[in-house]
């Protein structure tokens, strides 16, 4: 039996492809990137070596620094966000809609399937002023306000991502955070409650700890996801206004498609890997250690 | 968080028999605030949606004199033909479609053989091949840009669809062989090995047994990858040297900046269509799509 899946000429068809594409394409160019980051230059002007230059620049560099706190503060706010929301709508869908929460589910994630493109242009239009003002100005309007050029500023631009960011995301998380949610047994939550923990304390000392695996989960991902934020604020206003709000996955781009700069675009590339790295890390940490404590 | 209260709250028991009615009416009354909850909470997630499509009915007029809630007065279809036609949106859906296609079919085909040979099979050195793909999930795409960019350009790949295709599949590919592997894994090994018992060999037992158990598995992953490919604008954006080789969201940009504030109409219809297409393909797989897209992200 073991020499039937042991064939080695059955392994090396199956696995061949995708071991070849996999070595090629991504373990070299991720060597290939790693190497570059040492030099300057670019393909057709040729690459010299400077060691830890790129590096050096990086730091001193103030549009990659306000580009890498661009990434690391959506990634906080867009993370606790989604992870909020997501975990009251997990806790709507469970405890008060129950098995009548089909449909809302279903219509709530909905969005996360549409292209982040095709989002920013919508929350473009959405937050317009001008002569085709959109509706959030309305409503604005009509409570007495004065029109926002959101837009216009980088704070205003950074909360419409956010909240773009919101508005297609929180149903995934929702059913992310509701499955872990399904999983805690019915005669906890029942017993708990015959111990006299209503509403907020339920919650907060019995399902939370309950799902605490399932929340950690979807943080890194969140995390991991959000660090690389590049659609959304290269769509909703190109990193602008200026480069105040452009990331550093969009300033990586910039330098090494628009400036040809590959050297110092690899040496970007790989510090977004690193912070991603990092927060990873970071997170697993501090849940391991909350579980020992 | 009040509702949550409301509802965790237990039902009185000591009320008398006779006034059920009155009961009923307390629970009404107890749900009002949940109905509220449910209902800002569509509308907020659906009016977007449903404010864009119509704004692809209006004329250029209506978009500058009639209030922005306002309905459209006629069911135009000009702005979709200018969209299709002066905006280039449907080469873009033509290149999406001859990306994506390809990519998707790479991806599934390649991973589930790669994720039989990591788990069905049994060989040395299995366990930190799958290790290895895992680590290439956590890489960030743009690490491998500038060398593929250049490596496809000295084969002189760059001005096709290739670089696209090639480039997702290799993104997609890690991803994909690592769910499969789980998806394999939670198969009980008898059923592979009863199929070898009458000497087929492992490969035949991948075609006969492998390949159809996993039909399930293999729509998740090929509508969780189809999603990735599709919506992806890096890649996109990298590899198109030419404008006729833009995908739909490369091409919603430069309509954007084409029209975007002065003719509103024409690219409403084309981000209209991308709502639509993408809707009816939801209506009838959400289920699929939801679970699929939570496997994905937590088993990476």
């Amino acid at each position: 039996m073991k020499r039937v899946f042991g064939d080695r000429k059955t392994i090396l068809i199956l696995l061949g492809p995708t071991l070849v594409i996999y070595v090629l394409l991504k373990i070299v160019p991720v060597m290939w990137s790693l190497g570059l980051s040492f030099f300057d230059g670019n393909s057709l002007s040729g690459f010299t070596f400077t060691g830890f230059a790129n590096f050096g620049r990086f730091f001193t560099d103030p549009i990659a620094i306000q580009s890498l706190w661009v990434s690391i503060i959506f990634a906080l706010l867009a993370t606790g966000g989604q992870i909020i929301l997501g975990y009251l709508l997990a806790l709507l869908y469970v405890f008060v809609l129950r098995k009548g929460s089909a449909f809302i589910r279903t219509a709530v994630f909905f969005p996360m399937v549409l292209p982040t493109v095709a989002v920013a242009l919508l929350f473009r239009n959405l937050v317009s002023v001008g002569q085709n003002q959109g509706p959030i100005n309305d409503i604005i309007n009509l409570f007495g306000g004065k029109s926002v050029e959101f837009l216009a500023s980088s704070v205003g631009t950074m909360a419409v991502a956010l909240v773009m960011t919101y508005w297609s995301s929180m149903g995934f998380y929702a059913v992310l955070l509701y499955t872990g949610l399904l999983d805690i047994p019915d005669e906890v939550i029942e017993s708990a409650r015959l111990d006299g923990a209503n509403g907020l304390r339920l919650v907060r000392h019995i399902v939370v700890p309950l799902s605490m695996p399932i929340l950690i989960s979807s943080i890194i991902f969140s995390f991991n996801s959000t660090l690389k934020v590049f659609d959304s604020l290269l769509a909703l206003n190109n990193g602008g206004p200026g480069t105040s709000t452009t990331p550093l996955t969009l300033y990586m781009f910039q330098t090494a498609f628009n400036y040809s700069d590959y050297g110092y675009a690899s040496t970007i590339a790989l510090m977004l890997t690193i912070l991603c790295l990092l927060f990873t890390l970071a997170i697993f940490r501090s849940s391991s250690r909350k579980a020992e404590a | 968080m009040t509702t949550m209260k409301t509802m965790a709250e237990p039902i009185l028991t000591s009320t008398p028999s006779g006034r059920a009615r009155s009961r009923r009416a307390l629970r009404i009354v107890r749900r009002i605030p949940v109905w509220i909850i449910v209902a800002v909470l569509l509308i907020v997630v659906l009016y977007p949606q449903f404010w864009m499509i119509m704004g692809s009915f209006k004329t250029q007029t209506e978009f500058l004199s009639n209030p922005t809630w306002s309905l459209p007065q006629h069911w135009d279809l000009s702005n979709y033909i200018d969209a299709l036609t002066r905006g280039n949106v449907a080469v873009n859906y033509r290149n999406s479609i001859l990306v994506t296609i390809p990519a998707v079919c790479l991806i599934v085909l390649f991973g589930v053989a790669a994720g039989y040979a990591l788990e069905v099979m049994i060989w040395r050195g299995r366990n930190s091949v799958l290790l290895l793909i895992l680590a290439g999930i956590m890489v960030p795409g743009q690490m491998i840009l500038v060398p593929l960019f250049t490596f496809y350009f000295k084969i002189g790949i760059t001005d096709s669809l290739w670089p696209m295709i090639i480039t997702y599949t290799v993104d997609g590919l890690p991803l994909a062989t690592f769910l499969m592997a789980a998806y394999f894994r939670s198969v009980p090994r008898e059923v592979f090995e009863a199929s070898t018992m009458d000497g087929a060999g492992a490969l035949r037992s991948f075609f006969t047994i492998g390949l159809p158990l996993m039909r399930n598995a293999i729509l998740t992953i090929a509508l969780v990858e189809f999603f990735s490919v599709w919506n992806d604008l890096l890649v996109a954006l990298t590899f198109t040297t030419d404008p006729s080789l833009a995908t739909i969201q490369v091409g919603l940009l430069s309509l954007n900046d084409q029209y975007g504030s002065t003719q509103y109409g024409p690219l409403f219809a084309a981000v209209s269509i991308n709502i639509v297409a993408l809707l009816i393909v939801f209506v009838f797989l959400n289920k699929k799509i939801m679970s699929g897209l939570a496997a994905g992200s937590l088993k990476g």
